[in-house]
């Protein structure tokens, strides 16, 4: 009987593994190289086939095999409570975060919340100061959107003179994107009745930091969200259970998690996250503040550093591409160091605020290259060269970080984060 | 996104800004605020100062303080280490190494009341009595010469304080690319 072509061994046309061109023909390369080291143990039924699995399991978790699928962090020693972990990026697909990876960054550590003894005030300049409870809010009609939220600290690091040599994740990893669901913002500041003065909201968490921030009154009538629901469960506590504001595109740390207060004023606090940090200091001495809105980025995750070249040939180049202002309107991909470039794929739906995935298949020829991204947005604004973007700031000041991330391949096949 | 919903939403909440009678868009659930709950929750202290408690400290009252309750995490004079360098680097700001600090570029001496009161010390948040915070407040600023060695602050004379880097900020989301 004719074995199945996975089982088959391959044809070597000489020693040492050598395989005989017409495997190409047959049944490609990749796909008989693989199979054959596990063609001597395919010779017997795998054990997981001969009895039966595991039982049912109240809350699935990742396969046993990708128990290092984690996110990544330092404990900055002495530091209790302040802190951030990643998103391994580059061991995702698609664009949606799994709910235990999103990335998290707290100021005093992750409140557990009784939900019964935690309340939403809305209180300032509008006419009727109001409460409300996670089971009021439940009530309310729920929209649910796919949206990114990143940190204006992500990718911070490139301000520093020299490249740091490290996996994609951890360059960029302050970013993870997930379909939110909750009451529009809108809603409840109607019920409320906001004032004709009225111009920005203060708002607060509950968590031991009361992290605070002042956003502008525009945004909370336009597209904030009180999110409930983070991929179809409840908010996870390091994302804010039981709610957290969602404001789709802006800085991360205005999307206050465990939120319980909004505060409506005619003038922003001016607290000390929108002070002393996520504001840009420029060469000039004066800083920005208030730069809400994250800028258009991309980065290639496939290859990225960490995952050399298994040879010349044929691979696909993938990554991720996001706007703070709406949706991203193309990706493209140079192979020269920049000369010249290439449209990428964008995987439909291509959503505003959302993650949108990029492929472009390539044969490397072996030799050195230089990759590169450069994402542009529906408002036409495009990613800079790193040269261009550090001349806008301070030496290190790395908020709003979104210029093009560049991998060197050498001729060995190593990845390596080069600056452009 | 904005979708056409959210955008009719928003122009019929600002086309009745001012006057406004509940719409039916939402059920109608919140629960009128109690303004005691009100006042216990509201920890939010704008740069005009108007909602500073009653309370009274001073510049050595705040030294004893740091001593006891900042200093392992902020550095004696708070210059740092373990924990965020709280004083030095005025007028660094337009210089290649700007040391970013309370003192050196923090707008509003406000900011300073309002963050300590909420969030400090850090694994004790929100145990400090007013006249303490107010104390801490002059101390941090005495360090850089912000107030004078001998000064009190209360809830008239701190938002008056004018910190060095006061017209530093240039607000991105009014006036972006200047
Ligand atoms: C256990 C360590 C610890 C102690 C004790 C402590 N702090 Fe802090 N402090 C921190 C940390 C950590 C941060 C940064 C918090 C963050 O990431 O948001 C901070 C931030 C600050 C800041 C903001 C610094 C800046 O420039 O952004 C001020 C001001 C401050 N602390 C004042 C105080 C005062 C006053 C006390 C004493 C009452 C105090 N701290 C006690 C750890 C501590």
């Amino acid at each position: 009987m004719d074995k199945h072509p996975d089982e088959r061994l391959p044809e070597f046309a000489a020693a040492n593994g050598l395989i005989h061109r017409r495997e190409l023909l047959v049944g490609g390369l990749l796909a008989s190289v693989a199979p054959a080291i596990a063609a001597q143990e395919g010779l017997s039924p795998p054990p997981w086939t001969l009895a039966p699995g595991r039982p049912m399991s109240g809350y699935g978790m990742p396969s046993e095999w990708r128990k290092t699928v984690q996110r990544g962090f330092t404990l900055p020693p002495g530091r209790p409570g302040t802190g951030a972990s990643r998103t391994p990026l580059h061991l995702l697909e698609g664009t949606i975060t799994p709910n235990g990876l999103h990335f998290e960054r707290h100021h005093n550590g992750v409140p557990d919340i009784d939900p019964a003894r935690h309340q939403l005030l809305i209180h300032g300049l509008v006419d009727r100061p109001l409460t409300f409870t996670l089971d009021d809010l439940l009530r309310y009609p729920l929209q649910s959107h796919i949206r990114f939220i990143e940190c204006a600290g992500n990718s911070g690091g490139a301000a520093a003179p020299n490249p740091t040599q490290a996996d994609a994740g951890t360059l960029h990893g302050l970013v993870s994107c997930a379909q939110w669901t909750g009451v529009p913002l809108a809603v409840l500041l109607q019920e409320a009745g906001v004032r004709s003065t009225a111009r920005w909201v203060i708002a607060e968490g509950a968590d031991s930091a009361l992290l605070s921030r002042s956003i502008p009154l525009a945004k909370c009538l336009d597209d904030a969200m009180i999110a409930l629901y983070q991929n179809g469960e409840a908010v996870r506590p390091e994302q804010g259970f039981p709610m957290r504001l969602l404001l789709p595109g802006f800085q991360g740390n205005t999307n206050i998690k465990w939120l319980r207060r909004l505060r409506v004023t005619d003038a922003p606090a001016h607290t000390k996250d929108e002070t002393s940090k996520y504001s840009e200091l420029m060469p000039d001495g004066r800083a920005r503040q208030f730069m809400l809105e994250m800028g258009p980025k991309s980065v290639i995750l496939k290859p990225s550093f960490g995952m050399n070249m298994q040879g010349r040939g044929f691979y696909e180049i993938s990554g991720i591409a996001w706007s703070g202002a709406g949706r991203v309107r193309g990706v493209e991909i140079s192979a020269d160091g920049g000369r010249t470039w290439a449209q990428a794929l964008l995987e439909g739906p291509v959503l505003p605020k959302a993650l949108t995935r990029f492929r472009l298949a390539w044969r490397w020829d072996g030799s050195p290259v230089r990759l590169l991204s450069r994402a542009t947005d529906e408002a036409g604004s495009m990613q800079p060269p790193r040269s261009e973007w550090v001349k806008q700031y301070a030496p290190g000041q790395g908020y709003h970080y979104n210029a093009m991330q560049a991998w060197d391949i050498d001729t060995a096949g190593k990845v390596t984060n080069a600056y452009t | 996104m904005r979708t056409p919903e959210s955008r009719a939403l928003v122009v019929v909440v600002l086309g009745l800004l001012g006057s406004l009678p509940v719409l039916a868009d939402g059920p109608g659930l919140g629960k009128a605020a109690d303004p005691a709950v009100v006042r216990m929750m509201d920890l939010t202290i704008l740069p005009d100062g108007k909602d500073l408690p009653p309370g009274r400290g001073t510049v050595a009252e705040g030294k004893q303080i740091y001593e006891i309750k900042c200093l392992a995490c902020h550095g004696v004079g708070g210059q740092g280490q373990p924990m965020d360098r709280l004083t030095g680097g005025v007028g660094s700001l337009a210089t290649p190494a700007p040391v970013k600090t309370v003192n050196s570029y923090w707008p509003y001496a406000t900011s300073l009341f309002d963050y300590i009161r909420r969030a400090m010390p850090l694994t004790t948040p929100q145990t400090l009595r007013s006249d303490e915070v107010y104390a801490l407040v002059a101390y941090i600023l005495s360090i850089d010469g912000v107030v004078k060695p001998d000064a009190a602050l209360d809830a008239m004379s701190l938002p008056a304080v004018k910190m060095p880097n006061r017209e530093g900020f240039l607000n991105w989301w009014e006036n972006p690319r200047r």
